[in-house]
């Protein structure tokens, strides 16, 4: 034992979170939505296969697609935050690292949600 | 970071042989994890040779000849030998289970045999399951009302009753908890799924009134959510319960008193 805490102190520490359902929620939200935008992207790709810059920019000129596709950025991005938290709180145990690391991780997913969505916005707009 | 490999002082090395007995045909080969808290050796793995003809047919018949007639240092726990009790949980061919109902002859080759994974150990194979025990406790299980108890028994119709099945046969051996990944890295904060199981018992039961009390205690990214359906739960239950779909059927609770 490394200390004089009883089991029952050391195994109830800070008490409830009083939450974790909300990520589970989450994490399974944005699966199910992966699912049809995911698709939507695989062929969206495949059938802009060859296809010059002209082409791209008036396909995602559509309202339709572009939202979609701004869909698919924000659904997959959310999830690629919480599914990497998970591993994160799994693994790292150092409180310092672990906090850096989570704070790293939503950093990541912001930035690369935010670069995509410019990305496609400027194109929507026919940049 | 979670520690990947054993500590220095954890490695397995060496072992001592004992001969094997005069004139036995039948003789099967057991390798069991010693170590002792007397001294500062590491851990080693001892080799005894049993007597098939002359020995009951479960691994635990074998280590209780081992202690009688071989090496009476071998420590390890067991009262039962019927697999209701849970005290002789332990590794064995690479799978946790009970001695006591595991089969000789189930194993192929050498029977090798070893403590629950990650645990303290105490001596030998005798786990240190006071963490397992406290958390137990957490959860708080008994029955648990507000309405003044009734003269007779709390009742309860034949469906509720049939709920309480495939749980309240738990017999807390924790083969399933230290068969869990999860529970390996996160065994302070995770309550693992033997008792997961447990806190699901109580809150499925018609009879208790703490449900809510109960779901605010497991709502937690640690406490009930480190469980990633790994499944080596259900696949080491000694009792062929589902560790895994109880804890399952806790984090529906918790969506649906949200929704």
């Amino acid at each position: 034992m490394r200390d004089l805490k009883t089991p029952y102190s050391r195994i109830t520490g800070l008490g409830s979170a009083k939450e974790g359902s909300d990520h589970f929620w989450h994490q399974r939200l944005t699966a199910v939505a992966n699912i049809p935008l995911i698709l939507f992207f695989i062929i969206s790709l495949i059938s802009l296969l060859g296809s010059d810059h002209a082409t791209v920019v008036n396909y995602l000129g559509s309202p339709f697609v572009s939202a979609l596709m701004l869909m698919v950025i924000l659904s997959v991005v959310i999830h690629m935050r919480l599914g990497m938290q998970v591993i994160i709180e799994d693994y790292v145990h150092g409180e310092l690292p672990k906090i850096a690391c989570l704070m790293l991780n939503t950093f990541f997913a912001v930035f690369v949600g935010l670069v995509s969505a410019v990305a496609l916005l400027k194109m929507s707009f026919g940049g | 970071m979670v520690q990947l490999t054993l500590p220095k002082n954890s490695t397995i090395s060496g072992g001592k042989t004992h001969p094997r007995p005069d004139g036995a045909t039948n003789v099967r080969e057991f390798r069991v994890y010693r170590w002792s808290p007397d001294d500062d050796a590491n851990p080693s793995l001892d080799t005894y040779h049993v007597d098939l003809d002359t020995c009951g047919p479960m691994v635990l018949d074998a280590l209780i000849k081992i202690k009688n007639e071989i090496d009476p240092t071998l420590t390890f726990r067991r009262s039962c030998r019927e697999g209701i009790c849970g005290s002789c949980a332990m590794n064995i061919d690479g799978t946790n289970t009970l001695a006591c109902t595991k089969g000789i002859d189930e194993v192929d080759g050498p029977v090798k045999i070893y403590p629950l994974p990650h645990m303290q150990v105490v001596k030998d194979l005798v786990p240190d399951l006071t963490n397992f025990y406290a958390q137990h406790a957490s959860i708080q299980p008994w029955l648990q009302t507000k309405t003044p108890a009734p003269g007779t028994e709390w009742r309860q119709s034949h469906d509720d009753r049939a709920k309480l099945d495939g749980l309240y046969e738990c017999i807390l051996c924790a083969c399933c908890s230290t068969s869990c990944p999860s529970y390996w890295w996160n065994g302070e904060r995770y309550l693992g799924p033997a008792v997961l199981l447990q806190a699901y018992r109580w809150l499925i039961d018609s009879r208790d009134e703490a449900t809510g009390d109960r779901l605010d205690h497991l709502e937690d990214p640690f406490r009930l959510y480190r469980c990633h359906t790994i499944m080596n739960c259900a696949q080491a239950c000694p009792k062929g319960l589902n560790p895994a779909k109880a804890i399952a059927e806790i984090k529906k609770m918790m969506v649906e008193r949200r929704v």
